[in-house]
């Protein structure tokens, strides 16, 4: 790498939690600033757009209700994704974990015919189970055959929109939706409540909250959470000490694919109240999870909060799409420039940079 | 301003004005989070001399290296390149003012050629076109100049480790370096091509370039410098013509006190036996047979060497004693049980304790701190286990413990092993394999890279486990050090063992025709032919 004349580059050992909580700050910021070219560009003025994210989001409870249910699946996706990547697991495929998810509670919730007390917890055991499964496969391919975890999870995502696509067009059509791809409504028993009259399934809130704070203590104070900090920081130690690589993986991919579907079971359980298109779903909590678990350092605990900016974003995005007319998607423009950022700004973590003095 | 420039008063424009000295360090400090790596640095090199760079692991010699070099920026103090003060932001300016520099880890691109990694970040050629022809006459002419014979359209992988050497020699010797800084060069090389790489720097000194030679290695600096200075906790304690001072004065002076180099060792008291191998094959990362039939036994009490050029085998076989690495053929036993092919977690509750070579690849979790380094084996079993937690309390109060047992200097047990210093480090790795008091251990180059003081305290160690009555198998390529401690030395060759003699009144002639692939009898005989 050859610097420009006037910077010094120069290697630090281990970044302190000041230069770390800087440099996170400024990468957001500057997505901020690019983000607002974007807005110029509409012919919007950035500072409006910005103030109409803020006050659609938290200035209301009505918004910031939005804010707190599109919190929900990011943080149970984001923890589990936190402990994947702790153990060097570079898990893409929360996105599928999380449609499989809703498939289980789907089935459990239509057709298990259990009765009506045992349906919700036997959805979450379901939705959890299923998501699991589904990050097992890439866990087992990538530690016994040595497949890439990333293209395997992502391929993963795939597979699991078209099992939904072909459900909710097939065989579980709801005869009652008149032709549309949906299932049936859930019934009454089957629904999560929820505060007041919005979607805020608080139940799921609650679990995620707690499940951080287990995923914290699981991951710096006990025997399994050691071991997957070792494979994740050295592998080759960890060979060394006996450490079964091939158990770590698939504990963490149990983890982190049973948080995600978790989270999908939320969403069809206290959102949709039925399956329909996947991209209805999931809009991409599970890509966006990723940036929540790398924005969070991979702390479980600090997922609280980067999952909330981001429901945070994404109840924005809703507010700017309906007050300003523009397109939903540009959160996502603002989704990968924060990533762009994040990832780039990593080399300022590593290195000290100095503008050079003639 | 330095006026020597102009003392001799030639009109000439030389490309290398005539100043005394190449370089000229005033007052460097360079501080990190927690150290001063350098302290008020002076330093004067001339011109065309070999001047070493002396000190413990820790000392700031590299640091001060890399300010050189233009890889850190000193928070005080000035360069003087041939009298005039210069500022060097990067390894390019570096190279502009023509230093080059040898790392101890090499920057080579295994898959390029040796000329295409010589003139990595170059512009040769027109356009977009390399003219490698040209290139490679270059190389070629530096190569025959020097003595560094290297094929410059091998690829980097298939050379050896000396060659690789040479390769960063030529490279900086390509970019015109006139002032080269080797940065513990010898570390990885075997005692041929030290002697070929030091017949290389008296050629490049006779030649008028200055080198700076970074070492820990007392005889290298006897045998090969003009002058040396001395570095200890980032100052510079003194300069010393080389032909002025001895071992002992460096010594004292390196580590600021006084250095036993002859270890006292108790006399042999051989327990039962512990390990048998019969008839161990195995295969390297390769798949190509690295332990052809090795047997041997070792006893209680006792330190069994194994000597050998690196790459026969040596490593191997650690591997698959201590389960990391599986024996396609042949029989292991610890004490009468069979553990041939069992895990490495089984192995090493068995007892076998490991020091692996990589200490920073293998030995350790650089980014985790010292305390959960020293129960990187221990976790899962009381006291550190409890239920489904750790009892990170006792890992901190036997982190302490250790600490001062083993003298392992860091701020606090939290302290990531990433920030010490490799004799820490291995410091580390022995508090945590040798606390369980274990019958067996597999030492793998443990004082390797390691400083006067440091090597001393391994060294020890192994001989109190000894005393103490575990077996200690002593893989190790300073054959002085296994001269020294071993009770009987094995000799390794293409995975075969050439013969295991007793170390006391062994040759250092017969190990090293051993080392070279003689079989003892063959050895024997040959010997008694030349008598």
């Amino acid at each position: 790498m050859q610097a420009p004349k006037w910077l010094n580059i120069e290697r630090r050992p281990i970044p302190s939690g000041n230069t770390i909580f800087t440099v996170s700050i400024l990468a957001i910021v500057a997505a901020l600033v690019v983000a607002a070219i974007f807005f110029a560009s509409y012919g919007i003025s950035p500072f409006r757009a910005y103030g109409a994210i803020l006050r659609g989001a938290l200035g209301s409870w009505s918004g910031f209700s939005e804010t707190l249910r599109r919190m929900i699946p990011l943080l149970l996706c984001g923890v589990g994704l936190t402990v994947a990547f702790r153990a060097l697991f570079w898990n893409i495929g929360a996105d599928g974990q999380l449609l499989l998810g809703t498939v289980a509670a789907t089935w459990v919730a239509l057709f298990s015919g259990l009765p009506d007390p045992l349906l919700l917890p036997v959805m979450f055991l379901a939705g959890f189970a299923a998501g699991a499964l589904w990050g097992l496969i890439p866990a087992i391919l990538k530690v016994k055959m040595g497949i890439n975890d990333v293209i395997t999870t992502l391929m993963m995502n795939y597979i699991a929109i078209y099992i939904v696509l072909y459900l909710i067009h097939g065989p579980w059509k709801g005869p009652s939706m008149r032709g549309f791809a949906y299932t049936d409504m859930f019934p009454q028993a089957a629904r999560l409540p929820t505060i007041g009259h919005t979607h805020v399934h608080w139940p799921t809130l609650l679990m995620g909250l707690l499940i951080a704070l287990l995923a914290y203590i699981m991951l710096n104070r006990t025997r399994t959470g050691f071991e997957i900090r070792v494979v994740g920081e050295n592998p080759h130690a960890a060979r060394y000490a006996g450490i079964s690589e091939f158990k770590t993986v698939v504990t963490v991919m149990l983890i982190s694919g049973g948080l995600a579907g978790f989270a999908g079971v939320g969403e069809v359980a206290g959102v949709h109240l039925r399956l329909l298109d996947p991209i209805q779903i999931s809009m991409g909590y599970g890509y966006t999870a990723i940036i929540v678990a790398w924005l969070a350092r991979k702390n479980p605990l600090g997922v609280i909060i980067t999952s909330f900016f981001f429901g945070v974003l994404m109840a924005g995005g809703d507010v700017i799409k309906v007050n300003l007319g523009l397109p939903f998607q540009l959160i996502n423009v603002f989704n990968g420039l924060i990533m762009f950022f994040l990832i780039g700004s990593e080399i300022f973590m590593r290195y000290k940079v100095t503008l050079r003095r003639r | 301003m330095v006026s020597s420039s102009s003392a001799h008063g030639t009109e000439m424009k030389t490309r290398t004005p005539a100043a005394e000295y190449a370089i000229e360090l005033r007052g460097i400090v360079k501080r990190f989070p927690g150290v001063v790596a350098n302290d008020g640095v002076n330093l004067k090199i001339r011109r065309g001399e070999i001047h070493c760079l002396l000190g413990e692991n820790g000392a700031g010699k590299t640091t001060l290296m890399r300010i050189l070099y233009g890889l850190y920026q000193p928070d005080e103090g000035e360069i003087l390149l041939n009298g005039v003060p210069t500022k060097i932001h990067s390894p390019r300016d570096a190279l502009t003012h023509r230093i080059g520099m040898v790392h101890q880890h090499f920057r080579l691109v295994p898959t390029l050629t040796v000329e295409e990694n010589v003139i990595l970040g170059l512009d040769e050629g027109t356009g977009p076109f390399l003219n490698l022809r040209k290139v490679r006459a270059k190389i070629q002419k530096i190569a025959d100049a020097y003595g560094l014979p290297v094929d410059s359209q091998a690829k980097v992988w298939q050379l050896s480790v000396g060659q690789q050497q040479r390769v960063e020699i030529i490279k900086a010797l390509y970019r015109d370096a006139d002032i080269l800084i080797m940065d513990e060069p010898t570390s990885v090389l075997t005692p041929q091509e030290v002697e070929q790489l030091f017949s290389t720097l008296r050629t490049l000194v006779n030649d008028g370039l200055t080198i700076i030679f970074i070492t820990h290695k007392l005889d290298e600096v006897m045998e090969v410098s003009d002058r040396v200075t001395v570095l200890r906790k980032g100052r510079v304690v003194d300069t010393h013509p080389t032909a002025e001072t001895d071992k002992a004065t460096l010594a004292r002076l390196m580590v600021g006190r006084e250095v036993v180099f002859r270890l006292e060792k108790n006399p042999l008291h051989r327990g039962e036996r512990l390990l048998e191998v019969t008839d161990l094959h195995a295969l390297n990362d390769r798949g190509l047979p690295a332990l052809r039939g090795v047997s041997f036994d070792l006893y209680e009490g006792e330190i069994l060497g194994v000597a050998g050029v690196s790459g026969n085998g040596q490593k191997e076989l650690a591997e698959v004693l201590t389960g990391l690495r599986r024996a396609t053929r042949g029989r292991i036993t610890l004490a009468g049980k069979d553990f041939t092919n069992r895990s490495a977690r089984e192995i090493a509750d068995m007892g076998v304790a490991h020091v692996p070579t990589e200490r920073k690849m293998m030995g350790t979790v650089p980014n985790m701190s010292i305390k959960e380094n020293l129960i990187l084996k221990t976790y899962r079993k009381p006291p550190f286990s409890r239920g489904l937690f750790v009892d990170y309390h006792r890992a901190k109060e036997n982190a302490k413990r250790l600490m001062q047992e083993y003298q392992i200097l860091a701020p606090s047990e939290e302290t990531a092993v990433k920030l010490l210093s490799g004799g820490n480090i291995q410091r580390v790795v022995l508090a945590r394999e040798l606390s369980g008091d274990p019958r067996l251990i597999i030492a793998a180059h443990p004082t390797y890279g390691l400083d006067v003081g440091a090597t001393e305290q391994v060294r020890q160690i192994l001989l109190e486990q000894r005393d103490r009555g575990a077996g200690v198998l002593l893989i190790s390529e300073d054959l002085e050090e296994v001269m020294t401690l071993s009770d009987r030395i094995m000799v390794m060759f293409s995975g075969e063992v050439m013969g295991i003699v007793d170390a006391e009144g062994a040759k250092m002639e017969e190990i090293g025709l051993m080392m070279a692939g003689e079989k003892r009898e063959e050895v024997k005989s040959a010997s008694t032919e030349v008598a």
